[in-house]
Parts: C-alpha cells; sequence; structure tokens
C-alpha cells in the first residue's frame, strides 16, 4: 500500500491507498462520526452520517476512499447541522425510550445525539406501529429501536454462508427479518454477537440484562468519537 | 409431496437452481400458484439452498410480487397525477362499486383485486390499468364497470381487448389497445432505418472506432443523467473482466414518461442493433434487456423480433460472418422505480432487492455477477445505430454545444395533442408547449416528478442538458388544476418508492409530505416553508442515490417557482399554527368513557 497525502477541513494528513476516508481520517486522530460503519464489516453507507464534501459533493466517508491530494470538509456547520439532522430524523422514525431501554450508555445512536446536543428533533415524530419478536429462543428483536443499519444482515451468517437476519419490505415499511429456522439455532455466543453489534437495543440476548450498571457504560463518561481524537 | 412443492421444484429446476435467477423463479411461482406465501417462501429458499429470508427480501421489495393472493383478476390502477388529472378518481369509484371491494383489497371470493400502481407509461392515454398483465388505456367509469362485468362474467382478459392501437401494437404478438401517438418525427430515432446496416458498418470498424465515433457524436445518455456514452463504454472495454456485459435499461418508471414504450413497440430491432453494437465496442458477447413488468404485454413480441434477428445472423454466433457473438436476453421487472438507477437495475437482474450499490466500484469496473458492464437507455442504444450510419459528425451538428443530437419527448397533461415528439436538443419550453397545444398552461413539469416544476417566467429556457434536463417526461399543466395536488401526489410517488436503504430517503421523504401537508390543510405559518424548504436541502444533499437526491424537487422547486401558492395558505403575522387535532387524537379514549371534553375551554 502506498502512502498518500489528503486534507481534513485543512489539516495534513496521510493515509494508504485502499483506505476508505472514514479509516485514514481516524489514523489521524480526526473523528468522523458513523452508526451503520463497523470495522471489518463491508460498508453499507445506509445512515449517511459520515457524509463528508469533496470537491463541493457531499459523499459518505465510509463508503469513499481517499485518494491522493483529497480536499475533505468535515466538521463545517453545514455537515455538523446535517449529520444532526440524520441523527434526529432517526430518533422521529422509530419509537426510542432510552430511559427503559437495556442498551442505554451503550447505545451509539443515544451517544450521537448527546455528542450533537439533541435537546428536541426539529422533524415531527412518526411514531411508526412496529412489531416486536421475542419468539426466538435466544435473541429479543426490537424493531421500535432498529436503525437499518444493516450491521446484523452483514455479518450474522451461519458456517455454510446463510444470512440468519435480513431486510423486508421497502421503504419506510423495511424492516429487519430472520430465516426462523437458522434463528433457532443460534448458539450463546451468536445471540452476544449479535446483541454486541447492534449499534441501538435492537437485539437483545434474552434472559441477561443490566450486567454492566447504568453509569460505568461505554458512553456514560466520554462521549462517543472521545476514544479517537484522544488517540 | 404437495402441488406447491412440486411447482416450486420444476421452477426452480427450470433455472437451473441459479439464485440469480431469483426474480423469474418468483415470477414463475407467482404465476402458477398465486401469490408467494411464507410457505412458499421456504420452498424456494430450500430448493435454492439459500437464506429464506433472501427470498422474503425480494417478494416484499417489489411491487407486483405478493405474499397474499391479489385476486383472479388484479386490477392495477395507474395512480400517476397524470391519471388524476384525466378522471383516475371517477375510474376507482366505478371499479370499485362494480366489484365490490376498496383498492388495496380482492374480493371476498378472491375473484376480483383492486390495487394502485406508479406511472404505467401510459401518460398520454390516461386513465389506463393493467389487468393480468393487459394494458386498458382511456378508462371511463362506465369502461370499468363493463371490464368489472367481464370478469364476473369470468372472460379472458384479453377477449375484453375490443380495439387496437396503431402499428405494431396491433400485431398478433402484442394486440393492445395501447397507442403509439407518435406526433413528431426527427432524423435520429424515427427516420427510415435499414435492419444490419448500422451493425454491419461498425463491424467492419475496430471497437475502438466505434466508441470514438461515439465520442465525435458527443452522445449522452437518454436516461436523464446525461454521462457521456462513449465515455461509458471507454471505461468498459477499458476494464479488466473474462467477460462484459451489455445491459439495456427499459425500466422506464420517470412518471410522465412513455417514449421508449413507443421504440419497444416500433423500433425493437433498432434497440437491439444498438445494444449488439455496444457489445461489440466493448468486448461483450451477452445482452441483457431489463424490462418494466409494466411493458410485459410487449415481452412475447420481443422474443420474435430477437429469434428474427438471430435467424437473419444478426445477433446468436458469428454476426455477419465477422466473427463476433452477441446475443440478448429479456429480463422482466417485477415494479420498483429505483431500478432504473443503474446498479440497483444490476442487482435485481442478479435476483436481489433493487438497492441501488455504493461507487466505487462503478458498473462498468464491476456490474453483473461482478463483470464490467454498461448500462444504457432504450434510446441511446437507438441512436449509437444512427450514429454508425450517419457519422459523429453529423449527429453531433444537431442540438446545443453540450446536448447532441435529438431528444424523444413523453408529453401528457394538459395539452390537446400528447404524444412522443422527437425535437432537436435546445428547443424552449415555449416553442414546445405551441407543439402540443399547451400554450395556456400554468406550470410544465420538465424531467418528471423528479425534474423541475417550472413557470411561464420560464417557459423562454432550453430543453437540454445545460438548461432544463430531462429523460423525456413532459407534464403539461393547466390554470385549472391545484399544484398542490400534483406535488402531493408526487411525493406519495416517491414515499411508495424509495427501497428504504439510507435515512434521509427513507425517512425524510415521509417527513416533508406530512410537512406538506401542515401547509395544505392551512395549519401553518411562514416558518414551516422555510423549514420545508431548507429540509428539502438536507435529503437532497444527504442521500445515497439519485432517488433521494432529487425526491424533494416536487417541493423545492415549487417552493421556488411558486412561492406564492404557498404563501397564501400560511398565516403570515404568527410564528407558530398547530396542526395538532385534540379531539381526534382523543377519540379513541373520548369512546371508552363515554364523555367529549370542552375543548374550547382549552
Amino acid at each position: 500500500m502506498s502512502t498518500i497525502q489528503f486534507t481534513i477541513d485543512g489539516k495534513p494528513c496521510t493515509g494508504k491507498s485502499g483506505q476508505t476516508i472514514v479509516e485514514a481520517a481516524k489514523d489521524n486522530g480526526i473523528y468522523i462520526p458513523t452508526l451503520c460503519h463497523f470495522e471489518g464489516l463491508k460498508p453499507a453507507g445506509s445512515c449517511r452520517i459520515c457524509t463528508v464534501k469533496v470537491g463541493g459533493r457531499f459523499m459518505a466517508a465510509c463508503t469513499t476512499p481517499v485518494t491522493e491530494g483529497m480536499v475533505i470538509e468535515n466538521k463545517t456547520s453545514e455537515l455538523e447541522d446535517y449529520r444532526k439532522a440524520i441523527i434526529e430524523m432517526l430518533f422521529v422514525e422509530g419509537n426510542h425510550m432510552c430511559p427503559t431501554c437495556e442498551k442505554s450508555g451503550n447505545c451509539e445512536l443515544q451517544a450521537l445525539g448527546y455528542r450533537y446536543m439533541m435537546f428536541v428533533p426539529r422533524f415531527p415524530y412518526l411514531f411508526p406501529k412496529r412489531e416486536l419478536d421475542a419468539s426466538l429462543p435466544k435473541i429479543i428483536i426490537e424493531r421500535n429501536r432498529c436503525v437499518q443499519c444493516l450491521r446484523c444482515v452483514r455479518s450474522m451468517t451461519t458456517s455454510d454462508g446463510k444470512k440468519i437476519f435480513g431486510m423486508v419490505n421497502r421503504g419506510g415499511h423495511i424492516h429487519i427479518n430472520v430465516d426462523r429456522e437458522l434463528a433457532k439455532n443460534m448458539s450463546d455466543e451468536q445471540a452476544q454477537k449479535a446483541m454486541d453489534l447492534c449499534p441501538v437495543g435492537s437485539i437483545l440476548k434474552k434472559e441477561v440484562g443490566f450486567v454492566v450498571p447504568i453509569g460505568k457504560r461505554k458512553y456514560d463518561a466520554m462521549p462517543i468519537g472521545s476514544e479517537i481524537e484522544k488517540a | 409431496m404437495g402441488r406447491e412443492d412440486t411447482i416450486v421444484k420444476q421452477v426452480v429446476s427450470k433455472y437451473n437452481n441459479d439464485k440469480t435467477r431469483l426474480m423469474d423463479i418468483i415470477t414463475d411461482v407467482q404465476n402458477e400458484l398465486g401469490c408467494v406465501s411464507d410457505e412458499t417462501i421456504r420452498h424456494i429458499a430450500s430448493q435454492l439452498q439459500i437464506s429464506s429470508v433472501d427470498v422474503e427480501g425480494v417478494v416484499t421489495f417489489y411491487h407486483f410480487f405478493s405474499k397474499t393472493p391479489r385476486g383472479k383478476y388484479t386490477v392495477y390502477l395507474n395512480s400517476s397525477a397524470v391519471a388524476v388529472m384525466k378522471g383516475r378518481t371517477a375510474v376507482a369509484k366505478a371499479f370499485e362499486e362494480a366489484a365490490g371491494c376498496k383498492f388495496g383489497s380482492t374480493t371476498p371470493d378472491g375473484a376480483i383485486g383492486l390495487y394502485n400502481t406508479s406511472c404505467i407509461g401510459m401518460n398520454d392515454q390516461e386513465p389506463a390499468a393493467i389487468i393480468n398483465g393487459v394494458v386498458f388505456t382511456n378508462l371511463t367509469p362506465q369502461k370499468a364497470k363493463e371490464l368489472v362485468a367481464g370478469m364476473k362474467a369470468g372472460k379472458h382478459v384479453q377477449e375484453m381487448v375490443t380495439e387496437f392501437g396503431d402499428g405494431a401494437n396491433q400485431s398478433e404478438l402484442i394486440r393492445s389497445m395501447v397507442k403509439n401517438n407518435i406526433m413528431r418525427k426527427g432524423s435520429v430515432i424515427f427516420a427510415p432505418y435499414e435492419l444490419g446496416s448500422a451493425l454491419a458498418a461498425a463491424l467492419s470498424r475496430k471497437p475502438d472506432d466505434v466508441i470514438e465515433e461515439m465520442k465525435i457524436a458527443n452522445l449522452r445518455g437518454r436516461g436523464g443523467a446525461g454521462f457521456p456514452t462513449g465515455m461509458k463504454w471507454d471505461f468498459c472495454r477499458k476494464s479488466e473482466g473474462t467477460k462484459k456485459y451489455v445491459i439495456c435499461n427499459a425500466d422506464e418508471g420517470e412518471p410522465g414518461t412513455f417514449k421508449d414504450r413507443v421504440i419497444l413497440t416500433e423500433l425493437p430491432s433498432m434497440l437491439f442493433e444498438g445494444m449488439a453494437i455496444g457489445g461489440y465496442a466493448v468486448g461483450a458477447n451477452e445482452g441483457i434487456i431489463y424490462l418494466r413488468a409494466e411493458y410485459l404485454y410487449l415481452k412475447k413480441y420481443l422474443e420474435k423480433v430477437l429469434s428474427d434477428m438471430r435467424a437473419k445472423n444478426l445477433l446468436g454466433k458469428n454476426i455477419l460472418g465477422k466473427g463476433f457473438d452477441f446475443d440478448i436476453r429479456i429480463q422482466m421487472g417485477a415494479g420498483a422505480y429505483v431500478c432504473g438507477e443503474e446498479s440497483a437495475l444490476i442487482e435485481s437482474a442478479e435476483g436481489k432487492r433493487g438497492e441501488p450499490r455504493n461507487r466505487p466500484p462503478f458498473p462498468v469496473q464491476k456490474g453483473y455477477l461482478g463483470y464490467p458492464t454498461t448500462v444504457n437507455n432504450v434510446e441511446t442504444f437507438c441512436c449509437a445505430v444512427r450514429i454508425m450510419l450517419e457519422g459523429g459528425e453529423w449527429f453531433k451538428k444537431m442540438g446545443t454545444a453540450q446536448s447532441a443530437g435529438t431528444k424523444l419527448l413523453s408529453v401528457s397533461g394538459d395539452c390537446e395533442k400528447p404524444g412522443v415528439y422527437e425535437v432537436e436538443f435546445g428547443i424552449t419550453v415555449q416553442t414546445l408547449l405551441e407543439m402540443v397545444g399547451g400554450r395556456t398552461a400554468k406550470a410544465v413539469q420538465i424531467g418528471g416528478p423528479s425534474g423541475n416544476c417550472i413557470g411561464k417566467k420560464d417557459f423562454g429556457r432550453r430543453i437540454c442538458y445545460d438548461d432544463l434536463a430531462t429523460g423525456g417526461s413532459i407534464i403539461v399543466i393547466g390554470q385549472q388544476r391545484d399544484l398542490f395536488e400534483i406535488v402531493h401526489n408526487f411525493m406519495d410517488f416517491f414515499v411508495e418508492e424509495s427501497c428504504g436503504w439510507c435515512v434521509p430517503c427513507r425517512a425524510g421523504n415521509v417527513i416533508l409530505k406530512e410537512r406538506l401537508e401542515k401547509i395544505m390543510s392551512g395549519k401553518a405559518s411562514l416558518k414551516d416553508i422555510d423549514e420545508l424548504e431548507s429540509w428539502c436541502k438536507i435529503v437532497k444533499a444527504m442521500s445515497r442515490c439519485g432517488l433521494g437526491q432529487t425526491s424533494p424537487n416536487p417541493i423545492y422547486t415549487t417552493i421556488q417557482n411558486f412561492r406564492d401558492i404557498y404563501e397564501a395558505k400560511v398565516a403570515k403575522d404568527v410564528d407558530y399554527v398547530t396542526s395538532f387535532d385534540l379531539l381526534a387524537a382523543v377519540q379513541e379514549s373520548c369512546k371508552i368513557a363515554g364523555r367529549i371534553p370542552n375543548v374550547e375551554e382549552h
């Protein structure tokens, strides 16, 4: 991999060819907010929170490779406002009750809401009717909280490569579903992995809860992204 | 083994257990069983040895697939804005009264299903409906009643077609009442042409020369985006791949466009010849035409045209003795506007949900089944044929500097002569309006809902890529129309057709429509207009593909061009007006409590 030079908000950066903008920014100690992105998974580009501007054009930093001489805008007031709008859209599009959610404090959507100081969404709540599925042996699928990030779809497969999770319907009716037979056979480890991958409280492992108390969770002390900015 | 299981096994083996043919498998199974239930989905998945949620994802993505039965006769009535202008509401009511069920449902005996559908490419002969694949145009309430009577009498749908359209619509393999309405012929598409002559000319030259000719012509994609065709073919030719593909985008879905339907009816061999030229240029031996499900009635006819061309050695092995092999198969869609986006179209052709891909890689690098693929519009391939015959220099003389050649326009709405017009690029809207008998227009929707709604002050502007770009949809809006009704219809369309992959398009369009409705209801302030406009910008900027990047345009362009109608709807002297209806919100609890609150006091 050859080394390349680029800038983010005027700061000279170096990266490796083949890296995405998100990855390269991280290596340079610059946080670009992400939600659907998960290291090691093929980028989906579905949440659009990582949108940056290159050459006047908006593009998702998680799917766009960094190139030599690229001039990237990241923390402009326009982009930060648009990113905040995406977070707000996610809050009004689902039914999110942070105080009662097992994922509170570990939830990336909640953490982004705090980081972007979302006090109240600018958009009207849509209050969708979504179904909760508690019929599987190992996991609960709480669709009210789902952000359709596709992390479970992308990562959870059987040993012979079959997808356990998938998207059904389209548009605003889109939601996560499972191959029931495959989902029934999930191991405890797989159930834990699915829950850990889920950025919100949409996939929960059954029969455990609040093992780590509120106050000692991932984003309780430091805002999301600060681990990158500190480095 | 049940009947269902047997059918699934037969169909899946017909397609050699190939999961990339899932669209065809689901279509065939649904044709046999009437729907694709959860049980059937599991059968298909187990036969193909894939996850059932993969199959369910595809079944539930497309408008014409269904998990529940939609009737022995299924009526899909077009709900486009122009259909509404032309009397769709009364026709829908007649269907409902005669059939005895509401739109979105099936009669209790399972005989007749009534469903709405997005624009079916018949805007010049609306209201129109598709019943079991057969198209019925220029519907009236009376005709709707007669159709239902025919269905109740158990008539075959084709028997209910009593008059036929012009040209090839009358041919034995189409037998359709659809009319071509070719109102103006130009020198590129609708000029005389001799089958095979352009392909012979191409094969006598080097592939690079063919591409060079397209570059000289400055041919740009006719689907609307206007990407230079020569450059696209060049990228595809230079991409590494053991195989390459040529795909024709015949998923003409932008509401108001229907010119590709006329090419498919009258000039299919010209199109296929263009695909073969494209194949020769990029180094592909296989072509696919992705045909929207709404044009199913043309499939048999197109297959015959393909076999005739094979018989003439214009397709198949060693074409015209020049050592070039190329053949074309038809891939049917199943009802999804987003599949007009080239990477979504490729996904769909691979038997998946029609969700656009992230780029890079571009289709010319990694397209169909991972091979370099060029996707071009129906009209673009026909232009390529003419360029091979007349040369790039000849082509470039027409139109404007940035937009060479002619363009087919599908004109509909409030005009005297709706139909297809072949005009040179650069024509002003005013000239076009005079040509089509629409000079009294209040507004013109250029490029369909995703385009631009312009008013009189802009009628001097030109139709071309560098001014008012369009894939061909031109909707004339008369003085009597309520623009809000049209804008609302367009937003309904985008909410329905968003694939749902990315947040701004999935949630944003619903939010935009909601705020539009607030303004339409009169319970809004000036602030609502400003907010709505700024939210349009967010959805446009943040969406992943062209759908979300343009879906706010009905609202955005009317706020810009017709701000007065918005301002007339809202209160000027207050910061905020609530649209919250307390009585409606507490309706259920009032029923339980048996009393109604005195809202006046609050």
